[in-house]
């Protein structure tokens, strides 16, 4: 993975093999766990995260946060937490 | 996972909280220290030097019920250590519970005993990583350091680990002896295939205390091998993450010792005894609840030990007016009790400590370029004689 890859609104991410992403009720968050460590995720990266699953494109994933959130206009936001979630490993593209 | 069976959530953890317990967070981290029992004979060793006096192994059944109390009280991080855990031959039986129930679980071995047959084993219990250690890049250090020949053992384990697919993160205990080959030790681990590298400094305490004038490092040596790991970093930062842990000892501030005591992290020793870190059963004048007798939620929220140094209000000056208070919680408790003879007075690491001159003066022996043999005791490797030796010492 390089830091030349960027996310756009065809790609179709998903969770990297590295990672495990996991829903924990003790914390009421998503986490990601990998080897001896732990990412507390906030409520819209576990959102974006759990349906990083290498089938939707960026464009669904946000039209379905769209419609499950009754809003509008999330796609930079996505995108640029994806960018972010890229260059950390947790996701593939 | 199973963390979301309601099942294991809806299980009560215990009695209800007070409102102040509801600030603490959960056990997140769980480390079980299976046994003290270990082939190797580490001079660095953590486990502590009376560890001969610990008979009393937790059976399967007790070990069971820790994880299953531990996982309803939020932790998420398993850590299967010792000790040798492979000794243990519920190992696996451990470590598909544990999976069971939606840890993170990771084996912290040496390698010896993780032939294929096991490692096939703990690959079906759904074991998510290994921590191997080595002691040096070369057999000869390796071996010496250890007191054992496992050097071609844990490069075979390392193979075995990456063949079944596991992360691998290795480690390497760093001190005056190898800190001078510590690119070699980084050049050893992009060869096996390590996606982690912790170089830790050797931290003093339990065994290393007692061989500390051996072990601690120069400040020039430190300073060398942090430039050639950051070197490292620069060209191959994409295919390993290394973690450089420097000796508190050069700091003029204290770490905050397991992130706070009693915050994240709970370790259960070999018999059973809860601690808020690895060393803490050292601190005089605290009880530790035993598994055995007392719930895991019921220790981590109310327990005298796991609250006597929680937060800030136990502190006495310098550390109580201290404006860094909240960020490194006055240090660790045992390097207080050790080198202060006061659990409850600032880490002598910090140059606001009254006892500092102790931890400089340690400093200023490890200059010197030459430790003449006759200036110091001799190297004393981790065993149940020594162990036995050191305890009948401390007796008189």
């Amino acid at each position: 993975m390089s830091a030349a890859v960027e996310v756009t609104s065809s790609t179709r991410p998903r969770v990297s093999p590295r990672f495990r992403l996991q829903w924990e009720e003790a914390q009421q968050s998503w986490v990601l766990l990998y080897p001896e460590g732990m990412v507390k995720l906030n409520g819209s990266a576990g959102e974006i995260l759990k349906r990083c699953d290498g089938r939707r494109s960026v464009a669904e994933l946000v039209a379905e946060l769209e419609a499950a959130f009754s809003t509008q206009g999330l796609e930079d936001d996505v995108i640029g937490f994806l960018d972010v979630a890229l260059h950390q490993h947790w996701i593939e593209v | 996972m199973n963390a979301t069976d309601p099942g294991l959530l809806t299980a009560p953890a215990s009695e209800p909280s007070s409102a102040a317990d509801r600030a603490i967070g959960p056990p997140l981290w769980l480390l079980l220290e299976l046994t003290y029992r270990c082939p190797l004979h580490c001079v660095f060793c953590y486990n502590p030097v009376d560890f001969a006096a610990t008979e009393n192994e937790l059976s399967t059944d007790d070990w069971l019920r820790v994880l299953r109390e531990a996982r309803a009280a939020g932790s998420v991080q398993c850590g299967f250590s010792g000790g040798e855990p492979m000794l243990r031959d519920d190992l696996e039986v451990l470590v598909a519970e544990a999976h069971r129930l939606g840890f993170y679980t990771n084996l912290l071995t040496s390698g010896v005993g993780l032939d294929e047959a096991r490692a096939r084993a703990l690959r079906e219990a759904g074991l998510d990583h290994i921590q191997l250690s080595f002691q040096d890049s070369t057999r000869e250090l390796n071996d010496f350091l250890s007191h054992t020949r496992t050097f071609e053992l844990k490069r075979r384990v390392a193979h075995t680990i990456k063949a079944h697919g596991w992360p691998m993160v290795m480690n390497c205990v760093i001190h005056r002896l190898n800190i001078d080959y510590i690119d070699q030790i980084i050049e050893l681990a992009l060869e096996l295939g390590a996606e982690y590298l912790e170089l830790a400094n050797s931290q003093y305490y339990s065994w290393a205390l007692v061989n500390r004038d051996h072990l601690l490092p120069s400040r020039e040596q430190i300073e060398l091998a942090e430039r050639v790991t950051n070197e490292y970093r620069a060209r191959f930062g994409e295919r390993i993450r290394i973690f450089f842990v420097v000796p508190d000892y050069y700091e003029t501030r204290p770490k905050k010792c397991m992130n706070g005591w009693g915050n994240v992290f709970l370790t259960v020793t070999p018999d059973g005894t809860a601690l808020p870190c690895h060393t803490a059963r050292m601190l005089p004048g605290l009880a530790f609840p035993n598994v055995r007798d007392m719930a895991v939620a019921r220790i981590w929220y109310d327990s005298e030990g796991f609250n006597r140094f929680r937060g800030t209000g136990w502190m006495k000056e310098p550390c109580r007016s201290c404006p860094e208070k909240e960020k490194d919680l006055g240090g660790c408790r045992c390097q207080a009790f050790m080198l202060a003879g006061d659990a409850a007075v600032a880490d002598p690491v910090c140059d606001k400590s009254p006892a500092h001159g102790v931890v400089t003066a340690a400093v200023e022996r490890a200059q010197s370029a030459e430790l003449r043999p006759s200036q110091i005791a001799p190297l004393v490797f981790r065993g149940p004689a020594e162990s036995k030796r050191l305890i009948a010492e401390r007796g008189r």
